[in-house]
């Protein structure tokens, strides 16, 4: 079985030239970088808030941060490591205030019982996706990560859904490498796991009737 | 090689960031052992579906909107600190 195709990533040549004009006070710079970065930074806001107005706010506030406190950016890594360093931050910052009662951290101890053994090994339809329209298949897939705890929701948008290195994550979340494998591969494995009802294979007998994605579980 | 020992690689291996020997074995594990296969293969369409499913896009008219407010603030925070 092959390894998974990383996303391919715009290339960045010329953006420690857009970052020191920004720092020299050119704010069209700027809007160079949030023209490249808004929509990924928008993406991983809204994997960790689960809420689109939330999800803007972190947009806007992470930009800003960002051009406020671009001085400290020492350019020894991506802007957009670090960059993603800030909204993440901003993202949880979110959650708690929403939350107050449950602490949201990185670190948070993760249970140590293996939630993430598989239970369920079921095949699925060899082009699972398709068996729902697109409006479905979002409903399917955002109710299925909100279930997941915010340190897996984020570890997993930043290396599966934007793309991000191991090390770069590590770096973003302020975390161990191992921490981000481990958190990742249970990430994975849970996401996995809750899919299987919808995506599973039927036999024909049974009725090949779609569970709802509407139950009203979330 | 143990189905558990198979899962606890699994990451690595999705990746493709693992030396040629460890991947050996676990593509012979993988040869026999159907759940790990159906595991690994679930897996690995959970992150491809994810990947590809363009959730959470920033609509265009949203995206206008959000940019022209960060560049506003961006000016302002530059008038009064220049």
């Amino acid at each position: 079985m092959g390894a998974i195709q990383p996303k391919v990533g715009e290339p960045v040549s010329d953006e420690l030239a857009l970052v020191n004009a920004a720092k020299a006070g050119d704010v069209g710079a700027f809007e160079e970088l949030i023209r490249r970065y808004d929509r990924n930074v928008f993406r991983i806001a809204q994997h960790i808030v689960q809420n689109r107005e939330d999800a803007e706010d972190v947009v806007q506030e992470a930009f800003f941060k960002a051009y406020s406190n671009l001085a400290q950016f020492q350019g020894q890594s991506k802007f957009y490591t670090w960059l993603v360093r800030i909204a993440v931050n901003e993202a949880l910052m979110k959650l708690r205030r929403r939350r107050p009662e449950r602490t949201v951290s990185l670190d948070e101890d993760v249970k140590t019982e293996d939630d993430s053994v598989p239970r369920e090994v079921a095949d699925w339809s060899p082009n699972p996706e398709q068996q729902y329209n697109q409006a479905e298949l979002r409903e399917i897939l955002d109710k299925t990560i909100h279930g997941l705890p915010a340190t897996f929701r984020t570890v997993f948008v930043l290396r599966d859904v934007e793309g991000l290195s191991t090390e770069e994550t590590a770096e973003a979340l302020d975390l161990s490498i191992p921490a981000v494998k481990s958190r990742l591969l249970r990430a994975r494995l849970q996401l996995r796991e809750r899919l299987n009802k919808y995506f599973q294979r039927r036999e024909k007998s049974n009725g090949a009737q779609k569970p709802s994605s509407g139950d009203g579980s979330r | 090689m143990k189905c558990s020992e198979f899962l606890h690689e699994l990451t690595d291996y999705l990746d493709g960031v693992i030396d040629a020997n460890t991947k050996a074995e676990l593509d012979e594990h993988l040869a026999w052992c159907h759940n790990c296969y159906v595991v690994c293969d679930t897996t690995k369409k959970t992150i491809e579906i994810y990947r590809d499913s363009q959730l959470y896009e920033l609509p265009e008219n949203l995206r206008t909107k959000l940019r022209s407010a960060i560049v506003q603030k961006c000016q302002s925070r530059k008038k009064s600190s220049s």
